[in-house]
């Protein structure tokens, strides 16, 4: 048992960092640059992306046994469509300028490719309990890329963070940050910092294993 | 953990046994770039120096910065860095707030070349990236000139150089529009002395027209020059701009006009030549420049910004890969069409 209760927390953590759908697989990249101007438009983003993960996750991995092989792409869609035209509504209801804001871009979560390759990769082949683990994690990590984002270009394209004014009234916002080549260059040196990890852990990793080999 | 002195040096290219290495050409740019500066320097004060510090320092800090640490000393001396760092402050209004000037620095060497794999592979003229960037980032303290200082107040700084980092910067209330800027928005044209001794407001280095030919004749004279690309840019603005002064004389200036306004001979002799970011082969070199006077002068007549030599600069870089790929010379002994 305790082993499989590792495994659930494994494939969440993987969501997180190792597998992070924006930072590691670069996916869903047209909401990541488009609706991360504010760091509230972008946590409303992660949030109704979030939700339509998990749910179509859950969905298609309990009735992943009666769904055909040949139309299992469409029957996917159909699930995420579902669950769009749920946060579309609940969303215009609750928060209408948010959601005003975010415009076209919360229909087309339905065309997130990061929605759909978690259904086929994993949702269709693991249990309902690993696959709501795994949308838990991926939309986790895809919501704490979002927001870093959004913080980013929030704070220096109008020096505050979720409305609030950080460094006074004199401060100079840098206009790039709002605009969308803004979004491009925050997110290319986000990735830029994320491969210089990854690229370090792998130098240590080297050099523990030359450090060992020599000890012997 | 002490690092080992490395016994082989390795530099860019050219690697050949001969005086004229990168950092001898770059010594050779710097040097032609000297009467420009001083000039501009005359003309803005100290204020203008220190601009020109700061964006050598965000330049230089930054290269040292990004670079494996066994070769930092390597990379600083053969002075791309600090030529950069000078190009790109040349290209700053001299009111500038200093911390812009760095982060403009930091932005060129950054964004325009490290990000690329350093010296050699970047698409983009360094010093024009961080200038973009500026322009995109702080729109209205890059379109704000100042009036020359007299020589008297050559130790007054203006108060917006010295803005807090981050911080709004205060002007003097003075601001004097650009011979382009006047051109075109009040259609009110400087006389041709004013441009060529480089008596008017602008950029810090792009003032003075005939301190700049002379700095390009220099590195002519020592081959560190493709004339073909001053000669035609410089050419294809005379030559388009005339066209359009006989249309309409009113609203279009005529050729020594565009030649010797704004950066057009800054951009011409020191940036469209970056050998890095312009075409390999002589075919391909005219196309690139005639291209560059083209977009210049399209941009000034129709575009909405009144100068447009950055932004002819940066698209012709981009299209120089294709410029490169279509002008190949054919290989010798192969057919008529390429291989």
């Amino acid at each position: 048992m305790a082993k499989r209760k590792e495994d659930l927390q494994q494939e969440f953590i993987k969501g997180l960092w190792r597998d992070n759908p924006v930072f590691v697989q670069v996916l869903g990249m047209c909401p990541m640059l488009a609706v991360t101007n504010s760091a509230v438009n972008a946590l409303a983003m992660g949030a109704a992306t979030f939700f339509v993960l998990v749910g179509s996750s859950f969905l298609v991995s309990s009735l992943r046994r009666w769904i055909p092989k040949q139309v299992r792409i469409s029957t996917y869609i159909i699930i995420i469509a579902t669950f769009v035209t749920v946060t579309d509504f609940t969303l215009e209801a609750l928060v209408p300028k948010i959601h005003k804001e975010l415009g076209a871009f919360i229909p087309l979560i339905v065309v997130n490719c990061m929605i759909l390759g978690r259904q086929e990769a994993f949702a269709s082949r693991n249990s309902v309990r690993m696959a709501v683990m795994d949308a838990l994690g991926m939309a986790a990590g895809f919501l704490f890329a979002l927001l870093s984002l959004g913080a980013v270009r929030e704070i220096l394209g109008e020096g505050k963070l979720f409305g609030v004014s950080l460094f006074g009234p004199n401060f100079e916002p840098w206009v790039i940050m709002i605009l969308p080549p803004g979004g491009f260059l925050t997110l290319g040196l986000i990735l830029l910092f994320f491969s210089w990890i990854k690229q370090r852990k792998q130098r240590l990793e080297q050099r523990l294993a030359q450090l060992e080999s020599e000890a012997r | 953990m002490k690092l080992k002195e490395h016994r082989l040096k390795l530099q860019a290219a050219p690697l050949l046994k001969q005086s004229m290495t990168t950092g001898q050409t770059m010594r050779d740019v710097l040097l032609a770039l000297l009467p420009a500066t001083l000039a501009g320097l005359w003309y803005f004060g100290l204020g203008a120096l220190l601009v020109l510090i700061a964006s050598i320092a965000g330049a230089m800090l930054t290269e040292w910065l990004f670079s494996p640490a066994e070769s930092r000393m390597q990379r600083l001396s053969d002075n791309t860095a600090l030529l950069t760092g000078l190009l790109l402050g040349l290209t700053l209004p001299p009111a500038l707030p200093l911390w812009m000037a760095f982060i403009g620095g930091a932005a060129s060497i950054g964004l325009g070349k490290l990000i690329w794999g350093g010296m050699g592979q970047n698409l983009f003229n360094p010093a024009l990236v961080g200038r973009a960037f500026l322009l995109a980032t702080f729109p209205i303290a890059m379109t704000t000139w100042s009036p020359q200082s007299g020589p008297t107040e050559f130790f007054q700084i203006y108060a917006s150089n010295l803005a807090a980092p981050f911080m709004q910067s205060v002007y003097d209330g003075i601001s004097a529009a650009t011979p382009l800027g006047l051109m075109k928005f009040e259609q009110q044209s400087t006389g041709l002395w004013a441009l060529v001794s480089g008596n008017t407001s602008g950029c810090i280095g792009e003032t003075s027209g005939l301190l700049l030919l002379l700095g390009g004749l220099y590195l002519l004279l020592r081959r560190d020059l493709d004339w073909r690309i001053p000669a035609g840019i410089l050419g294809t603005v005379a030559l388009f701009s005339t066209t359009l002064y006989i249309v309409d004389s009113t609203h279009y200036p005529g050729p020594l006009f565009s030649v010797f306004s704004g950066g057009l001979l800054l951009g011409a002799i020191f940036m469209a030549t970056d050998p890095v970011t312009s075409p390999l082969t002589p075919r391909g070199t005219w196309i690139f420049a005639v291209g560059i006077g083209v977009l210049v002068v399209l941009i000034r007549a129709y575009g909405g910004f009144p100068e447009g030599v950055m932004y002819a600069i940066l698209l012709m870089n981009a299209a120089t890969p294709l410029i490169d790929r279509y002008t190949q010379p054919r290989v010798f002994g192969k057919g008529i069409k390429n291989p």
